[in-house]
């Protein structure tokens, strides 16, 4: 990015009232505060049920400045694509359409009205801030919750299969912007958030938000974990813009100086790991290791 | 200006004339040739509005529900199993008091699949808190779509205007397109009380608990139950708007003065035929033979069916000795849902038991089954003078 933001650099105005009905720690309060800062004013919201319909308020009170379209859960992108045609009818394009979903919302039910707007090219961002499964509902697993995670549907086991790489999906779609992105690397967010509203289509951005009752970790570390997924490269933190592919922030610093830390770092700082196999533990580093291998050799 | 054309056309040209502004609509049959004329008139340029070809149903009442949230004038259409996909949005789209209007070309639901006509895709909407029209002709069709639009913005109800598949939408019939100065004297265009506008900022269809609250100034706001008790209470005086939508219109363009129920030959019968939809206009030629061999026999047709004219029909029924209510649905496990509707209000408007009229209801033509002029004749023949053979299934070959 040309101009990199600072701390002090962003907006003083804010969008999110303090005090709202996140859970103690949550870092998608972060994501979104953050997030919304980059937007600006002249933005209008979609939300579908989530944990973010909680922290927006209970009727009568609302807890976000912007004006805020609750949907239903599967329509996210679709309702995002009414509110943008109607401006488009009413000379308003001006006003910035702004979906704001969970990784369930968006990875499972959402994702056919997803996928079916940025193939029409309707021109809105999805944000996706994934705490890997339902977590307003009491922690069931989703299409991202990653392998091994015990979820209060996979109690003993812990989840069998692999989490859906729905950046990935949004990059084949052949779309002008896929980022992904984390709570505990706002500035990155703010960065990758001012840059997409600049460009035409479904721009999408993927936040990982580490939430700590889902994952099970205390309150004060969810800044942490989220540093600890980047820095052992569970997380990566890049962009594809226009098809070209690189790692930005804190993972093009990581490839850069060969800091990577082992995966375990990261899975041991939650309970949700905690019978995690041996053999899904190493299975975890080699798919790392491998996308690493292809950052390093210049293919990703 | 006349013209002939199919009652797909028809309701195409009564969306253009509304000035419609967002279009969102996924093709199923017999809606399509509907979709395909709106799509065909924006892409010529003929129709100022927003064409979104969505990847489905639930997307397309999507669209509507976005764009009419933010201030524009929206449609779609469907039918059959498009429809029960929709189902969730349906409810959303009058729970969150969204003015759209959506043309339903009735077709049977699937399983087992079957694309021809019968009305059980919208009568299972029935309870969602739509207004729910039924055109029985061309005419009607773009009457009633236009009617739709003011109706659905002087209440914040979303309306249904439902017509038959294939025996109206795809069947050819002349009828006078408005002209377009009337239109707007007639439909004003559309100014929500709140639109979605980032200078005036409000988040909708919050999450909204079980008791009433105060608001961050202290005044008390209402629950989801008070929010719901409106939605109820607008639909029942949407009734009378639906009669003064309707005597506006006839002053305009001349045509209309039964927009709740049609009485045919209803003043002096001692029996009357109830239906919805092409139907009411077959059966005035049955009544017609019938009457021909004495029998006093009249015609009721129900045009709104939500909500219910419950008064009305049971003014038109009053005095008859015996009512058929002749359905193309059924509520499985009980009876047609206008049988039920149609008893309700009688039981409510004739006190007097003993002066109320016998109600049979009858099924026909489910799933496109032809329902012949002959079978229907013979069928209220036996019923004005013994009884209909059972189970009562028009046609039905077991």
């Amino acid at each position: 990015m040309t101009t990199r933001t600072t701390i002090l650099s962003l907006p003083k105005e804010e969008y999110v009232h303090p005090g709202n009905r996140a859970c103690t720690g949550c870092s998608l309060g972060i994501a979104y505060r953050i997030g919304l800062k980059a937007l600006g004013p002249d933005t209008i919201l979609i939300v579908p049920p989530s944990c973010l319909t909680v922290l927006q308020g209970l009727f009568p009170v609302a807890s976000t400045k912007l004006p805020s379209l609750n949907v239903t859960f599967a329509s996210t992108a679709a309702a995002a694509t009414g509110v943008l045609e109607a401006l488009k009818a009413q000379g308003r394009e001006h006003t910035k359409v702004v979906a704001w979903a969970g990784d369930g919302g968006t990875a499972d039910i959402g994702i056919q009205s997803l996928s079916g707007a940025a193939e029409r090219g309707d021109d809105f961002l999805f944000m996706c801030y994934d705490n890997e499964g339902y977590m307003n509902t009491g922690v069931q697993r989703s299409g991202t919750t990653p392998q091994g995670a015990i979820t209060a549907n996979t109690p003993f086991k812990g989840k069998m299969q692999q989490r859906k790489d729905v950046a990935a999906i949004m990059t084949a779609h052949g779309i002008d912007y896929v980022a992904t992105a984390s709570a505990s690397y706002p500035l990155d967010l703010y960065d990758k958030i001012k840059k997409a509203i600049t460009l035409k289509g479904v721009k999408y951005i993927h936040i990982h938000t580490p939430c700590p009752p889902g994952w099970g970790f205390d309150t004060r570390y969810a800044v942490k974990v989220g540093e600890l997924a980047v820095e052992t490269g569970y997380l990566d933190l890049y962009e594809v813009e226009k098809g070209e592919f690189r790692l930005t922030g804190a993972s093009a610093k990581t490839l850069e100086k060969g800091t990577r830390k082992p995966v375990r770092e990261y899975l041991q700082t939650q309970s949700r790991f905690r019978i995690m196999s041996p053999e899904q533990a190493a299975d975890a580093q080699a798919r790392v290791d491998a996308t690493w291998s292809t950052y390093s050799s210049g293919e990703g | 200006m006349h013209i002939i054309e199919t009652g797909n056309v028809a309701a195409a040209l009564g969306v253009k004339l509304a000035g419609v502004q967002v279009v969102a609509a996924y093709p199923i049959t017999p809606q399509t040739p509907l979709t395909e004329k709106l799509s065909e008139l924006i892409e010529a340029g003929e129709m100022d509005a927003r064409y979104v070809p969505v990847e489905s149903e639930h997307s397309a009442l999507a669209v509507c529900i976005g764009a009419s949230s933010a201030g524009a004038r929206s449609f779609t259409a469907t039918s059959a199993n498009g429809l029960l996909y929709m189902h969730e949005q349906v409810h959303w789209a009058a729970g969150a008091r969204l003015p759209i209007v959506m043309c339903v070309a009735n077709r049977a639901v699937g399983a087992p699949w079957n694309i021809w006509n019968d009305h059980q895709d919208s009568i299972s909407q029935r309870d969602t808190g739509w207004i729910q029209i039924y055109s029985c002709d061309h005419q009607q069709i773009i009457d009633d779509t236009l009617k739709a639009f003011r109706l659905a913005e002087t209440t914040s109800i979303p309306v249904m205007v439902c017509y038959d598949g294939y025996l109206l939408s795809h069947t050819y019939m002349p009828f006078e397109v408005p002209e377009q100065e009337k239109v707007e004297q007639f439909l004003p265009p559309f100014h929500p009380s709140y639109a979605l506008d980032p200078s005036s900022p409000a988040n909708l269809n919050t999450v909204t608990l079980p008791e009433i609250r105060t608001d961050v100034h202290g005044e008390m706001a209402h629950g989801y139950m008070e929010i719901r008790y409106l939605l109820q209470e607008d639909l029942r005086k949407a009734v009378q708007v639906v009669e003064e939508i309707d005597a506006a219109f006839q002053e305009i363009f001349g045509r209309g003065g039964a927009p709740l129920v049609e009485p045919y030959r209803c003043d002096d019968a001692e029996y009357v035929v109830v239906g919805m939809g092409s139907l009411t206009y077959q059966l005035w030629d049955v009544i017609e033979t019938l009457r021909t061999e004495g029998h006093k026999i009249g015609v009721l047709g129900v045009r709104l069916y939500r909500p219910f004219p419950d008064a009305a029909v049971a003014a038109a029924l009053r005095g008859a000795r015996g009512v058929f209510v002749m359905e193309k649905a059924l509520s499985y496990g009980y009876e047609g849902a206008l049988c039920s509707d149609l008893k309700s209000a009688l039981y409510d408007h004739i006190p007097d038991k003993s002066r109320a009229p016998f109600v049979k209801g009858l099924v026909a033509g489910i799933g496109g089954r032809e329902i012949r002029t002959a079978d229907l004749t013979d069928t209220l023949r036996s019923g004005l003078v013994g009884s209909i053979p059972e189970p009562g299934w028009i046609g039905i070959q077991l």
